[in-house]
């Protein structure tokens, strides 16, 4: 009885925790994952631990020599990592998938105050600079179980050997069945080929209300309007490239988007159309990343413009002279 | 916004809802602070020394925000001082050792035939909120604008976790709630009368229902927090919002805690001022969870002890529920008319701030019911951004701790607001 605890109401929690949601979403990362190593074998196995390990130690590290409480637990690292790997080619040699993961972690998250305080979303940056940094690297695409492939295809297969669909569709390329490209069949990074597993995962994310639908949802919905428009097959638009991936896992990031839905729906808007534009007209096939990094600078902008309004109180105007 | 308020869900722990009532014997001394409502403290009208009788006046005030104190048991007077109160603030308050006799005084029926009668009738009783507020009755019966009053809500959601007061109340005392509303119906004007009842208690719906016979409408509200909080219960059983700076009285509305209703009634009846309430006292450490019919005044210790002791040592003590209650640092407190529990919770329930940083993820902004945006008042505050705070209205939070119940870094929240709002009121002045 001397020990009571005296705090400030409420005095019992919901179960939420930071380390639920990240957990949350690693497993709603696991069945791409899964499709990935799959897919991709071995290789993609080595590239996703290698990401991950990677980002756990540069946290445990950075926050040992900062003298700062060190909060690997939270399992962010472990979400950062996933997503940095599965964001990378399963031929991506394996120091480069390490250096990405410490750009991740060190520059974009903790150079800036560590967890909820990193501007753009740190999986992102790390992707996009080892992109730039080592392109022949890092673009060497794979079709899944490509030697089986090889093996056994016919010519029409080998055409499409090594590349991912983006170019191809910019080319007006004769294109595999859509079936194919939704089950993942098709060039990409370890966890962007499959929408099918990403689209299960979104919806667990969802169910479980980890994430609302407002950024995934406006996000393909914008890339789908938008290719249809400009000429493009909307279909093989949103399951290609890392656009599933993106829509789902990478804008919805919390720290990194909007808090309203209104601000949610701007901002999956945003995304949608600067995907679709350099996609189209960009000398780079891919606009997922620079389409999402572009609007979580946006961001802070977007969060004071969308400010929720109390329905019961009075914002200006003349009712608050009655008072 | 939809036809609903954002609410939470929160596990109910209502396991002492089929608990009938015990009467608590009087301790040997009870510890009456003279600030048992919102408003200005009362001052001691007994001094060391004094004898007095059960319910008698032992604290007063010429205020208009007040509200009298009795004695809840005979006895000598044996100290007059200032204590320190669950919320903080420091109040006189008379102890009085008991005879053992609890000797009342002499009382009769009041009789209430307008509404002037009964609300003089009411203040003199000492009846205040007794859903955990603690508004002096007697001034939410007397609104000036009486004429525009529509409705009498009746609440008794009763939506924290644990607390089964009010639900014994409706189950035990039916007929003094029925002939309540029927008195502040024909004294008040009042055509509308809505009793909200959580449908986590069908049984008091269905009593409820059938005691009403159409003199006044039963509605069943979700079972989510707070439904019971007057700005939410007013909007779901009417429509109508009450504005900032608006009380219930400005949009017709009168809202009184089943409880209150049915001690006016009893102190009408019986011409006696409020000195005991119904308390439920629980937790995962009492040993015996009950409702308890308790004299004002007597210590949390020995509600306690008359509910079997605890069972494991608790890290947090509680008077009141669990979202807006006060934590006790020792067990010495009393009883007020505004407690409804008394909850001793283990740290398998109970949460010690270990807040971790803010991810942004929203769901308090989901999670208010009306709709601020408290992660917005954290960074504002913690950046002096007063003008922020001010427009996006952190003034008008009502404390209710939603934010704070889902926050998965477990933030502050609610401290936050609070200290928000006294920056921005000392600003002000």
């Amino acid at each position: 009885m001397e020990k009571l605890t005296v705090s400030a109401a409420p005095h019992i929690k919901s179960g939420n925790s930071t380390t639920k949601v990240m957990l949350a979403v690693i497993l709603a990362l696991l069945p791409t994952t899964v499709v990935g190593c799959v897919y991709f074998g071995i290789n993609a196995v080595l590239v996703v631990v290698t990401g991950v390990v990677t980002a756990v130690v540069c946290e445990w590290a950075y926050q040992k020599i900062m003298h700062h409480k060190v909060k690997i637990k939270d399992l962010s690292a472990v979400v950062t990592g996933l997503l940095v790997a599965l964001n990378l080619t399963a031929t991506t040699p394996l120091w480069i998938v390490a250096l990405a993961s410490a750009i991740a972690i060190i520059i974009a998250k903790q150079l800036f105050g560590g967890l909820g305080y990193n501007f753009a979303n740190p999986a992102l940056v790390g992707r996009i600079v080892v992109t730039l940094c080592f392109t022949g690297e890092t673009s060497n695409y794979l079709l899944p179980f490509e030697k089986a492939v090889d093996a056994s295809a016919s010519a029409s297969v080998d055409a499409v050997s090594g590349a991912t669909l983006l170019p191809m569709i910019n080319a007006g390329e004769q294109l595999p069945e859509i079936w194919r490209v939704f089950l993942g069949l098709q060039g990409g990074t370890i966890g962007e080929v499959c929408s099918f597993a990403l689209i299960v995962g979104g919806i667990y994310l969802m169910a479980t209300k980890t994430i609302s639908k407002e950024i995934p949802l406006s996000y393909i919905a914008t890339t789908f309007v938008l290719t249809a428009l400009l000429g493009h097959n909307p279909v093989y638009s949103i399951l290609s490239g890392g656009l599933m991936l993106g829509a789902i896992f990478m804008a919805t990031d919390y720290v990194t988007s909007p808090m309203t839905k209104r601000g949610k729906i701007i901002f999956g808007i945003g995304c949608g159309v600067i995907t679709a534009l350099i996609r189209i007209y960009g000398s780079n096939p891919e606009g997922v990343s620079y389409a999402i990094l572009f609007m979580n600078v946006l961001t802070p902008l977007i969060n004071s413009a969308t400010m929720k309004k109390s329905k019961f109180a009075y914002h200006g105007g003349k009712k608050e002279a009655k008072k | 916004m939809g036809a609903f308020l954002h609410t939470v869900k929160v596990a109910h722990f209502k396991k002492t809802a089929t608990f009938a009532t015990k009467i608590m014997p009087t301790p040997k001394t009870v510890l009456i602070p003279m600030l048992q409502h919102i408003g200005k403290a009362c001052t001691p009208t007994v001094k060391v020394g004094d004898t007095v009788l059960k319910g008698q006046l032992i604290g007063d005030s010429s205020e208009f925000m007040s509200a009298p104190i009795h004695a809840s048991t005979s006895g000598k007077v044996i100290a007059v001082r200032d204590v320190l109160m669950a919320s903080g603030v420091y109040a006189p308050a008379v102890e009085i050792s008991a005879d053992g006799l609890d000797t009342p005084i002499e009382t009769k029926p009041i009789e209430v035939n307008t509404l002037e009668e009964l609300v003089s009738a009411v203040r003199n009783l000492g009846i205040v909120g007794l859903g955990g507020a603690g508004f002096p009755t007697s001034i939410k019966l007397n609104p000036k604008n009486i004429d525009a009053i529509d409705t009498l809500i009746v609440n008794a959601t009763e939506c924290e976790p644990f607390i089964t007061a009010d639900h014994r109340e409706i189950l035990e005392d039916p007929d003094d709630i029925v002939e309540g509303i029927e008195l502040l119906k024909k004294l008040m004007g009042i055509s509308r009368v809505i009793i909200g009842i959580e449908e986590n208690k069908p049984d008091a719906i269905k009593l409820m229902r059938k005691k009403a016979e159409g003199r006044f409408e039963v509605e069943s509200l979700k079972s989510t927090y707070p439904q019971g909080a007057e700005k939410v219960i007013i909007y779901h059983c009417t429509r109508r919002r009450v504005m900032e700076g608006q009380l219930p009285a400005d949009v017709g509305v009168v809202v009184l805690n089943v409880a209150t209703l049915g001690n006016i009634v009893r102190g009408l009846r019986t011409g006696m001022p409020l000195t005991h309430k119904r308390v439920t006292v629980s937790g995962d450490c009492v040993k015996e969870p009950a409702n308890v019919y308790a004299p004002i005044g007597a210590r949390i210790d020995e509600l306690v002890e008359f509910c079997g002791g605890y069972v494991k040592t608790p890290t947090k003590l509680i008077a009141g529920g669990p979202m807006m209650g006060k934590s006790l640092s020792n067990g010495r407190h009393p009883i007020i008319k505004s407690n409804n529990a008394v909850l001793a919770i283990s740290d398998y329930l109970s949460f010690s701030p270990d807040p971790s940083p803010c991810i942004r993820c929203g769901r308090c902004l989901r999670a208010c019911p009306l709709s601020l945006m408290p992660t917005v008042f954290e960074h504002a505050y913690e950046e002096g951004n007063f003008d922020l705070l001010e427009k996006q209205k952190v003034s008008i939070c009502m404390e209710c701790g939603c934010c704070a119940y889902v926050c998965p870094a477990k933030r502050p929240l609610v401290q936050i607001n609070k200290l928000a709002k006294s920056a921005l009121r000392s600003r002000k002045k």
